[in-house]
């Protein structure tokens, strides 16, 4: 197994807040990973970091990709983007106004090229290129169940549907990684179970690498080969599920909280 | 394929069939002078209102200096046309008009739209602002006292052709890759960076582009009217594009039509209650705003797919 994302010795503050403190990570292909931690802890800003929607204040981010390893630190986050790292929003981030699969058809947009001159003539080009992604886009809702939802608004979804569609637009982007923000969040159980299975399904058929942030410590505990545990900015212990479970440092710090 | 091609046709067929309606209603004396010069005055504020739309509407940029690009487009037809009195000379006129918007836009646009928010708001105020002076003390544009006897050449069946022309290339670009990038920029901006787009770039090219009809609007109304001054182009011709706009409504390409109907008729017969007149405007846009804010016609968009009952359900923003 390859490491595909290295993070080294990351840093972020915000003003006197460490957010992000020394935290070192590796990402291997085709691995589901978790990252979890207490609220505040400083998830959801390190997939800030590692997707270039904050600069980090030291600390290295590098990306081995087919085209070798590029250091992501400083970079925009529409060229991290297509490097192949797609992300879900702890807060949902549709296009609301915008149908399902024009949210699907957005998300391919690096993936296909429709010049500017054949697309306001409409020349037959157009009219191919539309057709051919949109056949792309409608397979990939098919495979998550969404065919039917095509024309619907995205604001006019249910909630899980909402975070469902949030999945196939980061997968629409092909990516090599993806990172997954509280996928669970505000679901009921029902949902969670069939997110598990959505998530497992990602796994077996898109063999890409998942980042997954998460509070259900079932769905973690059942999906996650390892898990990063985070509190206060910093990395608390990093193990498999069961090693985890046993740490005496994150029961006290995280788990224990629960109980 | 093939139903897009029938759905081309409808549109073929209506604006065929509008360009005979107008011009035998013009025969048979329905449509005397006075008629025809509001029909043409709203056929420009069309073109301003849907390209002022793609920006506001579509791509979520809050621009304040449409009026600005207008007059690039008016001036250089007045002044080329002056000069070449004939028809290559007024088309030459148009796509001058059209390659100097497009440099404004780009000179203004590319620092301002790299920033999220409200910048470009006054920064587009700021650039139309300064077209106006410069164009109010340079001497090839008879400075403030404008420009008269400008030859006519848009007639109204040209403004019917580019009222048309306008329209298509803009709603074909929002139902293109590049549109629903720039929707995809007025609904989230970072998510949309997130997938991958340089959200900057396609909101230049709908800046740019709604730029560069405005200077065909410009253009049209020189060559319409005969007679232009730079105070017809300061920031209350730009708010009066931008109430056409907001009137129809934001994202609805078939409202900029309607509420540039609505206001020119309105305009037309309000137009022996003098000072009245302005008030009365101002009261229906204050009811308007007060009971359906999102604009007379929201976001819905008139569609032959739809008509046809082509198993289109909820939602559906095809025009
Ligand atoms: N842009 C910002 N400016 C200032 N402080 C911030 C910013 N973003 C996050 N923080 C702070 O950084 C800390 C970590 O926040 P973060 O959102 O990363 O936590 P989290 O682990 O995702 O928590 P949760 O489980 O609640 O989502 C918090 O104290 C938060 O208030
Ligand atoms: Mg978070």
């Amino acid at each position: 197994m390859s490491t595909i994302l290295k993070v080294d010795d990351l840093v972020k503050n915000f003003g006197g807040l460490a957010a992000v403190s020394n935290v070192s990570m590796a990402l291997n292909d085709d691995e589901l990973v978790a990252l979890i931690g207490p609220n505040g802890a400083g998830k959801t800003t390190v997939f800030n970091l590692l997707t270039g929607v904050i600069v980090p204040s030291s600390g290295a981010i590098t990306f081995n990709g087919p085209n070798g390893t590029v250091p992501i630190n400083g970079m925009k986050p529409y060229k991290v983007a297509n490097l192949g790292l797609a992300r879900t929003f702890q807060n949902i981030r549709l296009f609301k106004n915008l149908s399902v699969i024009d949210n699907v058809l957005i998300a391919m947009t690096s993936h296909y090229k429709e010049g500017f001159i054949q697309s306001v003539f409409r020349l037959p080009k157009y009219y191919k290129t539309e057709a051919r992604i949109r056949e792309e886009a409608i397979d990939l809702l098919k495979i998550f169940d969404l065919q039917d939802d095509i024309n619907v608004l995205a604001k006019n979804l249910s909630y899980g549907i909402q975070r469902r569609l949030e999945i196939v637009r980061g997968l629409a982007m092909k990516p090599k990684i993806l990172f997954l923000d509280e996928p669970a969040a505000g679901m009921n159980p029902e949902e969670t179970a069939d997110l598990t299975r959505l998530i497992r399904k990602i796994q077996r058929e898109f063999h890409i690498t998942v980042l997954l942030i998460e509070h259900d410590m079932s769905l973690v505990m059942n999906l996650a080969e390892r898990i990063y545990v985070l509190d206060h900015g910093s990395l608390l212990a990093e193990g498999t599920p069961d090693e985890i479970q046993q740490n005496d440092a994150v029961i006290k710090a995280y788990l224990g909280e629960e109980a | 394929m093939k139903a897009n091609f029938k759905y081309n046709i409808c549109w073929l067929i209506v604006m065929i069939a509008g360009f005979y309606a107008i011009n035998t209603l013009i025969l048979v004396g329905v449509i005397n002078a006075f008629i025809e010069n509001m029909l043409v005055t709203i056929g420009i504020n069309i073109i301003l209102a849907v390209g002022l739309n793609l920006v506001i509407g579509f791509a979520g940029q809050f621009s304040l200096g449409h009026a600005g690009f207008m007059a690039v487009g008016a001036y250089a037809t007045a002044i080329i046309t002056s000069d070449h009195a004939n028809a290559a000379g007024f088309w030459t006129s148009i796509v001058v008009g059209i390659i100097i918007a497009i440099v404004a836009a780009l000179i203004v646009g590319i620092p301002t739209l790299r920033l999220r928010g409200d910048y470009l708001a006054i920064a587009t105020m700021g650039a139309a602002e300064i077209i106006r002076i410069i164009i109010n003390n340079l001497k090839i544009t008879n400075g403030a006292a404008g420009m008269f006897n400008i030859p006519q050449f848009a007639t109204w069946p040209v403004v019917y052709i580019m009222v048309c022309v306008t329209s298509i290339l803009i709603v074909n670009f929002i139902h293109s890759r590049g549109g629903r990038a720039a929707m995809a920029v007025r609904e989230d901006e970072i998510a949309t960076e997130s997938m991958g787009i340089n959200t900057t770039k396609w909101k230049l090219a709908a800046f740019v582009f709604g730029a560069a009809t405005a200077a065909i609007a410009g253009s049209l109304q020189a060559s319409y009217v005969q007679t232009i001054a730079p105070t017809n182009y300061n920031i209350m011709e730009s708010i009066a594009i931008l109430i056409i706009v907001v009137l129809g409504g934001t994202g609805s390409i078939t409202g900029s039509f309607v509420a540039a109907f609505v206001l020119g008729i309105l305009d037309t017969v309000l137009q022996d209650f003098g000072t009245l007149r302005m008030v009365i405007y101002a009261v229906v846009l204050v009811v308007m705003m007060v009971f359906k804010p999102s604009g007379l016609l929201g976001t819905w968009e008139f569609s032959f797919k739809r008509l046809f009952g082509h198993r289109k359900p909820k939602g559906e923003t095809q025009a």
